[in-house]
């Protein structure tokens, strides 16, 4: 773009002296002012009444979750249980990473369930039955799940099936073939003290790292924000206040030192709820800082726009499905990993919808286009407190489905309310 | 607001074009100048979708010659449309909702640097362009669907002119905008002739027409019904060559009340 400025003065409106100083991104008269910490909370505010509720109605439901268990029985919130947690909630935590994925574009994978079974059976066959070294055990369940991926994705494009009846039939498919896979045996257990089940069960980071990375990713927010800024102002545009800035990479470091405190008390931040944290920041990262991303996004607002903007579509759905999938048997490994064993309902049971219900209830729209993987973090936390808390409660399993499938329920109708009021405060 | 007269950005001479056993365009006359406003009017069926979508390379067209900047060309895709810079606005602007300006602006064009989407130089090149078209946005960075009917037209012209397109396509642009609204389209017309594009308008809406362009091409049932110069005709004479002269009601009546008038 190297054509030269037209001049200002032929402009029919000349900015006036004031409203020219401001950066160009503010200078529209009917933009509301907001400055400092106190226009800040006004503006947040007022986004929320608009319906915007972005995470807050799962930071709201989770607080008061773990004050009802912690009412109940004091031991929930122990550090003991907390680290119990932060282990039980990787697995599926990991499947609604791929969840995301699928809802942002407007579809559904109901066949994830299924896949990380499947991927535990087929890890479990390779590295106990065939004993083939972990890595090569683990890429073959990694690639089982990719090539589902890329089956759902060429059907989805090729014959325009809804994702809904594709994912189906590979629900019922892909069962068939982990019975098939276990063979006989039904079960297979996983011998403690391999690799596998002590980097998910017994390897936890050592004190001082953990302290370190909960230092080190707000320094790095923090750097990388302040070098935004600096290019920002360079090219003429508004910036963050110092102060909101400041203040937000130190409430991230409080929370991430409060955390590692926490678990530090009992045995630590695994290495595994680290890779799964990993792996947020991650796909974080990709939705909103990349092309791809900003394809899917596209994609789950308007397709047809998104086809004209000159957007490979089909490539995209492709991508897509298989990450969901592929991401489906890594938390199949974890799952795997964790129990130590693989067998006939290895991803059976509710592991499909709580995987889905923690993509929802983090606050991923199930109409597309909208949502973060990070509601993948905060719905799993939620469902996995309440599963949690009604395990030490010692309540039977119809009651925790009861009560899972009323949180679903709730998060579904909070989605769609905002969804509505955002149509109605034009923030659609 | 007579324009200089110069060779054609876009010309087509003696397009035809046929569905079937119907005859949808016939020996199309057609020209577009830079920094000319062109207004395609035509009842419906008039074959003024087809022509348009002739011109975007949606359907190539079966005879006839079409020249670009000079050169013979034929169009055969809507992305060799756009690689030679005729930009269209369809009527259904294909934004998308859930994005903000910005990103809807670069959609499917983004701005990369280090791997990463730079929203910098996104940001600061949309201010530049919606400066230049003295585009009345508050904010690039809240979603389309906050934006009013005209503001969403805004954005969809802007993005057609991230291409650097010579002659831009706008499909029926004011149809279903309110009076200010539509007079912002208006402005936004002017100020792309004002920047040397040739403008290809298609409204039903003859004040809009007579307000903005500077020649009006008229086509009835596939056929070219005459070319006027708004500057040298009237609306009526405009109406008369869409609806077919004297062959048709709305002038049957007319004569019908003037001989009525008469006898009285």
């Amino acid at each position: 773009m190297s054509t030269p400025e037209t001049p200002t003065a032929a402009a029919p409106v000349g900015p006036t002296a004031d409203q020219s100083s401001l950066p160009a991104d503010l200078q529209d008269e009917r933009l509301i002012a907001s400055q400092g910490l106190g226009g800040w909370a006004s503006a947040q505010l007022g986004r929320l009444r608009s319906g915007d509720l972005g995470s807050l109605p799962v930071v709201v439901g989770l607080v008061l979750i773990w004050g009802v268990f912690y009412a109940l029985e004091p031991a929930f919130l122990s550090s003991r249980n907390l680290v119990n947690l932060s282990l039980q909630m990787v697995a599926v935590g990991t499947i609604a990473i791929g969840v995301v994925l699928v809802l942002l574009l407007g579809e559904i994978d109901l066949s994830i369930g299924s896949m990380s079974g499947l991927a535990a059976a087929i890890l479990a066959v390779l590295f106990v039955a065939r004993e083939t070294s972990v890595i090569i055990a683990v890429l073959a369940a990694l690639g089982a799940g990719a090539l589902v991926g890329l089956l759902y994705g060429t059907l989805f494009n090729r014959f325009g099936v809804p994702s809904f009846v594709i994912t189906l039939a590979g629900l019922l498919a892909l069962l068939g073939l982990q019975l098939r896979v276990l063979g006989n045996q039904g079960t297979i257990n996983l011998p403690f003290e391999s690799s596998l089940v002590r980097f998910a069960s017994q390897q936890f980071l050592p004190v001082w790292l953990a302290y370190v990375l909960a230092l080190l990713a707000p320094a790095v927010y923090a750097l990388s924000a302040w070098r935004r800024n600096a290019r920002r102002a360079e090219a003429g545009l508004s910036t963050t206040p110092l102060s909101r800035l400041a203040l937000r990479a130190l409430g991230l470091a409080a929370i991430l030192v409060i955390v590692v405190a926490v678990l530090n008390r009992d045995r630590g931040v695994s290495y595994m709820f680290l890779a799964f944290l990993v792996l947020v920041v991650i796909m974080d990262l990709a939705i909103r800082r990349t092309t791809w991303g900003r394809s899917v996004l596209a994609i789950g607002g308007n397709v047809e726009a998104a086809r004209r903007a000159g957007i490979n579509v089909k490539r995209i759905y492709l991508s897509v499905f298989t990450l969901c999938s592929t991401f489906a048997a890594l938390g199949g490994i974890f799952a795997a990993s964790r129990l130590a064993s693989a067998n006939q309902s290895s991803g059976g049971g509710d592991t499909n919808l709580n995987a889905i219900a923690a993509a929802v209830i983090g606050g991923t729209s199930l109409f597309g286009g909208r949502g973060s993987a990070y509601s993948a973090l905060l719905g799993i936390l939620v469902i996995q407190s309440i599963s949690n808390g009604l395990d030490l409660l010692a309540v039977e399993s119809n009651v925790k489905f009861m009560v899972t499938g009323a949180v679903l329920l709730l998060a579904v109708i909070i989605d769609s309310l905002s969804r509505r009021s955002r149509a109605a405060h034009g923030r659609a | 607001m007579t324009t200089t007269s110069s060779a054609p950005v876009l010309s087509m001479t003696g397009v035809s074009k046929r569905f079937g056993a119907v005859q949808a365009l016939k020996d199309i006359e057609f020209s577009v100048e830079a920094g000319e406003v062109v207004a395609l009017v035509g009842d419906n069926g008039a074959g003024k979708s087809t022509l348009v979508k002739t011109i975007a390379g949606v359907y190539p067209p079966d005879e006839g010659h079409v020249t670009f900047d000079g050169s013979p060309v034929t169009i055969t895709s809507p992305a060799q449309a756009q690689d030679l810079g005729i930009a269209t606005v369809f009527q259904d602007l294909a934004l998308c909702d859930n994005l903000d300006v910005v990103s809807n602006l670069y959609l499917g064009s983004e701005v990369v640097r280090n791997r990463a989407l730079d929203e910098v130089t996104m940001e600061k090149e949309s201010w530049r362009l919606l400066r230049e078209l003295s585009a009345k946005i508050p904010s690039v960075r809240i979603p389309v669907a906050s934006l009013s009917g005209g503001q969403r037209q805004t954005v969809a012209i802007a993005r057609s002119l991230l291409g650097r397109p010579k002659v831009v396509m706008l499909d029926e642009p004011t149809a279903a905008l309110g009076v200010a609204q539509t007079a912002e389209v208006l402005n936004l017309v002017e100020r792309l002739r004002e920047n040397g594009l040739g403008v290809i308008l298609i409204s039903h809406n003859m004040s809009d027409v007579m307000a903005v362009a500077d020649r009006v091409v008229v086509l009835r049932l596939g056929r070219n019904n005459g070319i006027f110069r708004v500057s040298e005709t009237t609306n009526q004479e405009i109406i008369a060559a869409i609806t077919g002269a004297t062959t048709n009601a709305v002038s049957a009546r007319a004569a019908r009340k003037a001989t009525q008038e008469e006898s009285a």
